[in-house]
C-alpha cells in the first residue's frame, strides 16, 4: 500500500492516455459483461432447473416430430413411474411476431408435475374447468399488462382451427409464479388446454409432442428411461427419453454453441485490448525510464521495479474492469426491467464479477509483464546516461 | 582521517559493439570518512565512472571498492541495491526528481524502503527538507520550483535517510551561478556539521573550492592529488 502513490502518480502522468486506455478497458470488460451474461443464462438454462425427477421423451427422430397419445397408458404402466404428462408446442404469435413467448398446450395434470410453478388452487380448477382458458407466467402478465378474466388472441403459425380460422382466443383463468425467483425466465409461458386444442386443430390429432414423467425414484431415472423407449423399439414412432436436465440442455445446443461464440467474441476482443493496452504501458514506461533508473539509484531492487510496474498495468486493468461490469450491470439491469426476464441474460452476479476482476489482473499482468522486464533489467548508468 | 573508501586497481572496461574501451585503468584510491572531495577532469577522463562505481551503481571489470569495511564489488544486485538503500545518497545534475511527486513525496522515496510508518516517513521528509531551507515548498511539485530549489529538493532526498556517503554528479551543472554557490554551500554544511563524506564530480574549479580536497582524472587514471588546507 505504501508504493500506492507511486501507481497513481504513473498513472495520472499522461491523463489523456490513461483516460483512453481506460475507455478502452471498460468497452471491453462492458462486452465482456453482457456476453458472459448470455453465456450464463444458457448454461443455468441446462444445469439450473429444478425437477430432476422428471424425464423428457421426444421422437428419437426429431423433436417436431408427434408420438401417439396411445403411449400415455403404456408409459404409465411402466415400473418405477409416478405420474405422466404431455404437451405440444403450439407456437403461437400474440400480435407481433417480436413478442415471442413459449405457449403449449398441455394435459390436465401439467401443474402436478411441475411443483415449482405456483397456481393457486381456485385458479387451478378454473383452468380445468375452462375449456379454452389458459394460464400465464407472471412475468408475461406484468409485460402485456393482462389480468384474469382477458381475452388473449394468439395466431397459429402451425395449427389452424378447424373452421379454417387461424385465431386461437383464450381465457386467462391462472397466473403462476416460479418458486424461486432467480428462475423468472419461465414465468414467460403461456399454456392451455391440451384437449381443447387437440379438438380443434386441423391435423396431428391423437398425438402429444412430447410425454412428461416424474420418477419414484430419481436414482432409477436411467433405467426407468430405458424402460419408456423399449415400449416403442422398432415401432414408427421410436423415442428418446432423457432427463428434464439433459434435455433442456441439448435443446439449447440446437441454437448454436454459446460458449463457443462469446469464447471467440472475447478472444477477439481481449487481443486486442492486450495489444492496445501493451503498447501503452511499453510507452509509459519508455518515458520514464529515466525516473525507474532513479528509483533504482536510491535502493529499489529490480523485483521491487517489476512489481510497480506490473502494479500499474494490473490497476489500469482493474479500474477499468471494475468501471466495464458496473456499466454492465446497469445495462443487463435496464434491458431487464424493458424487455423482462425473458431476455437471454442473467444478472451481473457474483461469478461474472469474480471472472471479470481476475480475467483483468491476469490481462494486466500479462501487458505489464514486458515493459516490467524492461524496468527491471534497465542498468542505471546507461539510463541515467540517456544511453 | 580513518577511510572510508579504499579502492585497489580499479578498472572499468566497456564495451562498444567489438571495442572495448578502457575508461578506468588500475586507480587506487582512499577517501577519508568526512571527507569532500573534488573529483575534476575532461569528459571522457573516467570521473563519471568512478563516482558510479564508488555509490554502487555499476560493478568494477577488475580490482577492489570496500566501503566502511564492505566489498561492494562482490555484492550482488539485490544486496547492492539494499547498501544504496542505506549508505549513499546521490545528487545528480539534472536533479531527477519524480515530476507527478510533490517535494515531500519526492524525499520520501527512500524512506520508502524502511520499515517507517506513514507518519514517520512524513516526518523525517519535512525534516530534511527544512535542512536545506525548503519546509514551506513540501507540498509544491518539482515544476513548480526553481533549478536550485530542486536540487536542494534532491540534497533533502539523498539525506533523508541518513547515509554515510553522498555522491554528486555535477551537481551545479545545471544552476546558474548563485544557486550553485547555496547549493554547494548547503554540500559544505552537511560535510562539515553532519559529518557526511561528500565525493563530487565537477567541471567548474569555482564549484571545487567548496571541497576539502580535488583530484584529477585524465584517461582514467588519478593524475594529481591537491591536497587543500581546510579554510
Amino acid at each position: 500500500m505504501k508504493y500506492l502513490h507511486l501507481v497513481l502518480a504513473a498513472l495520472v502522468r499522461r491523463k489523456t492516455r490513461t483516460l483512453f486506455t481506460l475507455f478502452s478497458v471498460l468497452a471491453a470488460f462492458l462486452l465482456f459483461g453482457l456476453l458472459d451474461s448470455v453465456r450464463t443464462f444458457f448454461d443455468q438454462a441446462g444445469s439450473g432447473v429444478a425437477g430432476v425427477d422428471r424425464l423428457i421423451t421426444i421422437s428419437r427422430v426429431s423433436f417436431t416430430l408427434s408420438l401417439p397419445k396411445s403411449l400415455l397408458q403404456r408409459i404409465q404402466a411402466t415400473p418405477g413411474v409416478a405420474e405422466v404428462t404431455y404437451a405440444n408446442w403450439f407456437g403461437g404469435i400474440y400480435q407481433d411476431p417480436k413478442n415471442f413467448f413459449a405457449n403449449q398446450a398441455v394435459a390436465e395434470n401439467f401443474f402436478d408435475l411441475y411443483p415449482e410453478r405456483i397456481l393457486p388452487a381456485e385458479q387451478r380448477r378454473a383452468f380445468h374447468d375452462t375449456r379454452t382458458g389458459a394460464v400465464v407466467g407472471q412475468s408475461l402478465v406484468e409485460k402485456f399488462h393482462w389480468k384474469i378474466g382477458d381475452k388473449i388472441p394468439l395466431q397459429a403459425t402451425i395449427f389452424p382451427q378447424k373452421g379454417g380460422s387461424n385465431t386461437w382466443t383464450f381465457d386467462l383463468v391462472g397466473i403462476y409464479r416460479m418458486a424461486d425467483p432467480k428462475t423468472r425466465a419461465q414465468e414467460n409461458a403461456l399454456f392451455f388446454n391440451w384437449d381443447y386444442f387437440d379438438e380443434a386443430r386441423t391435423f396431428g390429432n391423437g398425438n402429444v409432442g412430447w410425454y412428461v414423467t416424474k420418477v419414484r425414484d430419481r436414482n432409477q431415472a436411467n433405467r426407468v428411461a430405458q424402460a419408456i423407449d423399449a415400449l416403442s423399439e422398432n415401432s414408427d414412432h421410436e423415442t428418446k427419453t432423457q432427463t428434464e436436465q439433459a434435455f433442456a440442455a441439448s435443446f439449447v445446443s440446437q441454437f448454436a454453441d454459446i460458449g463457443l461464440i462469446v469464447g471467440a467474441i472475447m478472444g477477439a476482443v481481449f487481443f486486442t485490448l492486450v495489444l492496445l493496452t501493451g503498447n501503452t504501458m511499453a510507452q509509459a514506461v519508455r518515458e520514464r525510464i529515466p525516473e525507474i533508473a532513479v528509483l533504482k539509484t536510491i535502493g529499489f531492487t529490480n523485483r521491487s521495479v517489476l512489481g510497480l510496474v506490473l502494479s500499474e498495468s494490473a490497476a489500469l486493468l482493474v479500474l477499468g474492469s471494475v468501471l466495464g461490469l458496473v456499466s454492465a450491470s446497469i445495462v443487463v439491469g435496464s434491458l431487464r426491467t424493458a424487455f423482462g426476464t425473458g431476455i437471454p441474460m442473467q444478472e451481473i452476479g457474483g461469478g461474472i464479477w469474480l471472472r471479470g476482476v481476475l480475467l483483468a489482473v491476469l490481462i494486466g499482468l500479462l501487458v505489464g509483464a514486458l515493459p516490467a522486464l524492461r524496468g527491471m533489467r534497465l542498468r542505471i548508468v546507461d539510463a541515467l546516461a540517456g544511453r | 582521517m580513518d577511510a572510508l573508501v579504499e579502492i585497489r586497481n580499479l578498472s572499468k572496461v566497456y564495451e562498444r559493439g567489438t571495442q572495448k574501451v578502457e575508461v578506468l585503468h588500475r586507480v587506487n584510491l582512499d577517501i577519508g570518512n568526512g571527507d569532500f572531495l573534488a573529483l575534476m577532469g575532461p569528459s571522457g577522463s573516467g570521473k563519471t565512472t568512478l563516482l558510479n562505481l564508488i555509490g554502487g551503481l555499476d560493478s568494477p571489470t577488475d580490482g577492489s571498492i570496500q566501503i566502511a569495511g564492505e566489498r561492494i564489488d562482490q555484492l550482488g544486485e539485490g544486496a547492492l541495491a539494499k547498501w544504496r538503500a542505506s549508505n549513499v545518497g546521490f545528487v545528480f545534475q539534472f536533479y531527477n526528481l519524480l515530476p507527478m511527486l510533490t517535494a515531500r513525496r519526492n524525499v520520501e522515496l527512500p524512506l520508502l524502503l524502511t520499515r517507517l510508518g506513514s507518519a514517520q516517513r512524513k516526518r523525517n521528509a519535512d525534516i530534511a527538507l527544512q535542512l536545506v531551507g525548503l519546509g514551506d515548498r513540501a507540498a509544491h511539485k518539482p515544476s513548480e520550483l526553481s533549478g536550485g530549489q530542486q536540487q536542494r529538493v534532491a540534497i533533502a532526498r539523498a539525506i533523508v535517510s541518513d547515509p554515510t556517503l553522498l555522491v554528486c554528479d555535477e551537481p551545479t551543472g545545471d544552476l546558474d551561478r548563485q544557486s550553485a554557490a547555496d547549493v554547494l554551500t548547503l554540500l559544505q554544511q552537511l560535510n562539515r556539521e553532519h559529518g557526511k563524506t561528500v565525493i563530487m564530480v565537477t567541471h567548474d574549479p569555482k564549484a571545487a573550492e567548496f571541497a576539502r580536497h580535488t583530484l584529477h582524472l585524465d584517461k582514467g587514471t588519478l593524475v594529481e592529488d591537491a591536497a587543500k588546507v581546510e579554510a
